[in-house]
């Protein structure tokens, strides 16, 4: 391949089993590629099909007991080839210390088949290593055998075990790396690994964490300066997520309503998997709030009227809530002016801040919405302090005019250009509620006179999936409206299905409205692919397995009651009844699995590409 | 009726297109297409890369060629390399394209041919050659003028075949790579070019180095005494089995299982050359796969393209060797160069542009009866273990990685 401009001009060299290992780049040569001797036997007593990565690391690697340890003869490694039911892509590290440790405690067997060789290099073994040697053989003997779930090839040293885990300890004991871009995060995240693993270790392992292939002059020179901005203790804990308030904690949640500007009565019955998130009685706020409208102080009344919408439900969908947001915000920045003898930087920041809380009472931010106000909150930290008031206020109502039209309405119309592409004649399209997005999608392809038709799946209580028929319909599309339920049947005429997100988190993760799960689910069961339009500024490099640690609850009265139907008022009486409890969701988690492909304005990715983006643009996206 | 020649199916052409004198082209696998001729490729339903896979890999039996000479007795004083025999190929020369070009009036697609002839070159290098050759013909004085004025080339090669993942990927790459190039805008132009020519030339010679690489990096999975299921023929698993038994003393002992490979054969041209290097041969029917598969410890498979989701696009019959070795279990490694590696994004298999080449029945066919002539499947990520790239050992997910950080 030629390697473009930024890339250094020998970087097809770089033979380090990139995926598996986290060795620093190492020249070329014949004989890092192959197995040493000793080695070499050992992965040919395998079974046949087993296949062990082994990766030598050249990187000095001390242990815990780092003294006793020769830096340089630790090998790092890494199995490749999980049994089915596990994750193929999945690539375990760990540390070579830390297996021998943890070797003891966990029933591990260990085979050591070669005692010839372990012989021989016995005089060549340090003491640890002999210790370590020994555990093993006593875990072994300990061991039930035949629970091998995966077999890792060790070598520790000169010796070479071949340890059989089963998959509990690996999860217990390894540090399970979905993907090789999060080998730091990932030992950080892990409670197991850091406790055995000093700060010490941790270094290494974050140095050697492959950096991009984009930005290395040389691989090695950027290992240091990865290892060597490496935040302290402190400044860690500081990076770390807020912890979100956390609503079944009923101290914080006293304190947090004394500083509340809207007074809500809370929900009495909650359902028990979801109290620690927020919910209120729906309609005490609002009335309330109106009559206040002109005695608030603090508030901004553009920020105010935005919240209002929020909470009636006026405004919505994630574009249109950013939007609105960042107009309000543009107001408030206009009509600003710098107290006495406090600086723009520091008071707009905390104005900005009591606005923002004061949305999130009204309505739970959005990921994009806390992504767009992270940018704008440091557009403000980074303005020059030479600035006079009124252009930093031109500069940032600039930046806020700039981020909705480039990162909102051209990479829409980026994702537009994309998806086109991926629609044929004959095509049936489904979709489910309403994103605005897919709509764009729809027309455009119309536009180009593409033949093909359209389902629209939509569900209780809110029902937007009704609006974008309405408007396809207008268009004159032709469509079929369905409610989820139905979406099984349906699914067999389907051929593409194209979903909006709320937002796409680092494992691939689709975060959206509730029931898009089910719909990728049926579609990934009838083999249909899914496409998930998503602008690059909802990503987001946290990472969530389920959907019920961070979700929004709805108004429970929205599923107990259908307005109109007068006749169906089974539930009347019963809704404060102490053991009812109605759960009405807002958003759910799509597994990456049933996603196919994820349209956004760097092109189509596959899911598991988005720690890439997330990675690669953050810095394009916030701190620009 | 059993008609096994290259004649009957030169009459049945001739018999279809009635008055229409047959030319060369229209006979099938015994003759590499007259590339050079046409600014536009002839048959667009048949692909220009698959005839020129055949053309270098596939097995021409003797009978077949000795009708195919007969039946293209009138055509025969021109085309001397007929029938496979590449060691008669035309060699394009090193600057011959460039000489050529000051003569008559220079053409991309000309040139690209001239070098894809090369049955040692990859497809995608031989883009790249064939950009280069426009640089140095260029009379364009500023570097937007010579970047218009490839970009159309570049255009120009692509639409000639769009089929050919490894072309597209290959003027990609090469567009990218003149666009990106931030240290020519210091120099002067005439060096500017030069440099662009010389690092064009250069990367021949990288795609060589490439397929050793891959070798180097995938003996490490090539065990003592495995066995080893190839499909079709493919360069880089060719080098990568080369090196296995020049390193590997016991590697004598392992089998290679190998596919036929219908309708060009080229498993056949395979086992040819791993019998040449004493490695023990098997060879199957295609639909012997899923029989075989049990003794099978792994499979090895090249590929056209990589495209960004991480899976491949391979001849036809790829998708169902993966798919039987997944549900045994058997890991499946594709050895891939990066260059190969697209900016494409298959949904399924039915989404790409459709890639025909002829198939030889050896009956008569009804006419009534549709047959498939699709010449390759696209098989997805979930069903590859590892990749084995210049780039280094890559699960299928680290291939978007790749992509975004090369093009984005």
């Amino acid at each position: 391949m030629i390697p473009p401009a930024h890339h250094h001009s020998d970087n097809f060299l770089r033979t380090a089993l990139q995926a598996t290992s986290p060795t620093k780049a190492f020249s070329y040569s014949a004989k890092t590629v192959t197995i040493p001797p000793e080695n070499e036997d050992v992965a040919s007593s395998f079974s046949p099909g087993r296949k062990v990565v082994s990766a030598k690391s050249p990187s000095s690697f001390p242990g815990v007991k780092a003294s006793s340890v020769p830096a340089s003869e630790l090998t790092t490694v890494s199995v490749v080839n999980l049994p089915p039911g596990i994750s193929g892509k999945c690539v375990y590290k760990l540390k070579g210390k830390l297996i021998a440790e943890k070797a003891g405690g966990a029933s591990v067997e260990v085979q050591n088949d070669r005692p010839v060789s372990a012989k021989t290099l016995k005089e060549k073994t340090s003491k640890a290593e002999r210790r370590a040697l020994q555990e093993a053989q006593r875990a072994a003997k300990a061991a039930a055998k035949g629970l091998n779930l995966m077999s890792v090839l060790l070598t520790y040293g000169y010796s070479v075990y071949l340890v059989y885990f089963t998959f509990e300890q690996i999860l217990n004991n390894f540090v399970p790396v979905d993907h090789y871009v999060f080998l730091a995060e990932g030992t950080k995240a892990s409670s197991a690994a850091s406790k055995v693993v000093t700060s010490a270790n941790t270094k290494p392992s974050k140095a050697a964490k492959p950096s991009s292939q984009k930005n290395d002059g040389s691989q090695v020179a950027a290992s240091e300066k990865k290892g060597g901005d490496r935040a302290p203790e402190k400044d860690r804990k500081k990076d770390a997520p807020h912890p979100r308030m956390q609503y079944d904690d009923k101290s914080r949640v006293e304190k947090a309503k004394k500083r509340a500007v809207v007074k809500q009565t809370e929900a009495r019955n909650r359902v028990e998997l979801f109290r620690h998130l927020p919910q209120y009685e729906h309609g005490t706020q609002l009335p309330d709030l109106e009559t206040k409208f002109f005695e608030l102080d603090p508030m901004h009344p553009a920020v105010y009227k935005v919240g209002l919408q929020y909470l009636s439900g006026d405004i919505r969908g994630g574009n249109a809530r950013c939007i609105a947001m960042f107009q309000a915000f543009k107001e408030a920045i206009k009509d600003y002016s710098t107290p006495p003898e406090k600086t723009l930087i520091r008071d707009l920041t905390a104005r900005i801040s009591s606005y923002v809380s004061f949305l999130i009472e009204c309505r739970p931010l959005s990921i994009s919405m806390g992504n767009a106000i992270k940018f704008l909150k440091n557009r403000i930290a980074k303005l020059p302090l030479a600035l006079s008031e009124s252009e930093a206020k031109s500069t940032l109502m600039l930046d806020i005019d700039r981020f909705i039209n480039e990162k909102i309405i051209l990479s829409e119309k980026v994702i537009v250009k994309h998806a086109v592409t991926k629609i044929r004649d004959g095509d049936v399209l489904l979709t489910y509620g309403a994103s605005s997005v897919v709509e764009m999608i729809l027309l455009h392809a119309h536009e180009l006179g593409k033949h093909f038709r359209v389902v629209v799946v939509d569900s209780r209580p809110k029902l937007e999936g009704q609006l974008l028929l309405r408007r396809l319909v207008r268009k004159g599309l032709s469509c079929t409206y369905t409610h989820v339920n139905a979406v099984s049947c349906i699914m067999q005429d389907v051929t593409r299905v194209f979903l909006g997100a709320s937002s796409v988190l680092s494992n691939g993760t689709v975060y959206s409205r509730v029931g898009t799960a089910c719909v990728a689910m049926v579609a990934h069961a009838f083999r249909v692919p899914v496409l998930v339009c998503c602008e690059a500024y909802k990503f987001h490099e946290r990472v969530q397995l389920d959907s019920i640690c961070f979700n929004e609850l709805g108004n429970p009265d929205a599923i107990s009651k259908i307005q109109g139907r007068e006749e169906i008022n089974y539930l009347d009486g019963l809704v404060n009844q102490e053991n009812l409890q109605l759960l009405n969701l807002i958003y759910d988690a799509t597994p990456s699995d049933y996603v196919s492909m994820v349209i956004t304005d760097y092109g189509m990715i596959p899911p598991t590409s988005v720690p890439v983006i997330v990675r690669e643009y953050r810095r394009d996206h916030l701190w620009s | 009726m059993w008609w096994r020649s290259a004649s009957f199916i030169l009459d049945r052409q001739q018999h279809q297109n009635g008055t229409v004198a047959p030319s060369p082209e229209s006979f099938l696998l015994s003759s590499p297409p007259p590339m050079a001729d046409s600014p536009l490729n002839p048959k667009s339903n048949i692909s220009a890369y698959y005839q020129t896979r055949a053309a270098h890999h596939a097995v021409v039996t003797s009978d077949w060629l000795a009708q195919a000479q007969a039946a293209v007795g009138r055509h025969s004083d021109d085309d001397g390399s007929l029938g496979g025999d590449k060691g008669a190929a035309p060699i394009g020369g090193g600057g011959g394209g460039g000489e050529e070009g000051s003569g008559k009036a220079f053409s991309v697609i000309d040139e690209f041919n001239s070098w894809r002839k090369q049955p040692t070159l990859a497809e995608a290098v031989a883009a790249i050659r064939a950009l280069a050759a426009v640089i140095r013909t260029s009379e364009a004085t500023t570097m937007m003028e010579l970047e218009i004025e490839l970009k159309k080339a570049s255009d120009s090669l692509k639409s000639w075949d769009t089929t050919s993942i490894s072309l597209r990927a290959g003027c990609d790459l090469f567009m990218l790579y003149v666009t990106r190039t931030s240290a020519l805008e210091y120099e002067d132009f005439n060096s500017a070019k030069s440099r662009l020519i010389e690092r064009a030339e250069k990367f021949g010679e990288i795609s060589c180095k490439a397929r050793r690489i891959i070798a180097m990096l995938s003996q490490d999975f090539i065990f003592d005494g495995c066995t080893i299921l190839v499909h079709g023929f493919s360069r880089v698993v060719l080098e990568v089995l080369k090196t296995a038994a020049e390193n590997k003393k016991h590697f004598r002992s392992s089998h290679c299982f190998n596919t036929e490979g219908r309708p060009d054969r080229t498993g056949l041209r395979f086992s040819n050359e791993l019998a040449k290097l004493d490695v023990p041969v098997k060879l199957l029917i295609d639909s012997a796969v899923a029989y075989t598969m049990d003794e099978v410890d792994m499979v090895l498979f090249g590929a056209d393209g990589v495209v960004e989701s991480g899976g491949i696009i391979n001849m036809m019959g790829t998708f169902q060797i993966a798919l039987v070795a997944h549900s045994m279990n058997k890991p499946v490694y594709v050895a891939a160069e990066s260059y190969k590696f697209a900016r494409h994004y298959p949904l399924d298999q039915k989404d790409m542009s459709p890639a025909r080449r002829p198939i030889d029945f050896g009956v008569p066919i009804p006419s009534k009866v549709e047959v498939e002539t699709l010449a390759r499947d696209y098989t997805p990520p979930q069903y590859l273990t590892l990749l084995f790239t210049d780039l280094g050992v890559l699960t299928p997910s680290v291939i978007s990685d790749e992509l975004i950080q090369l093009y984005l």
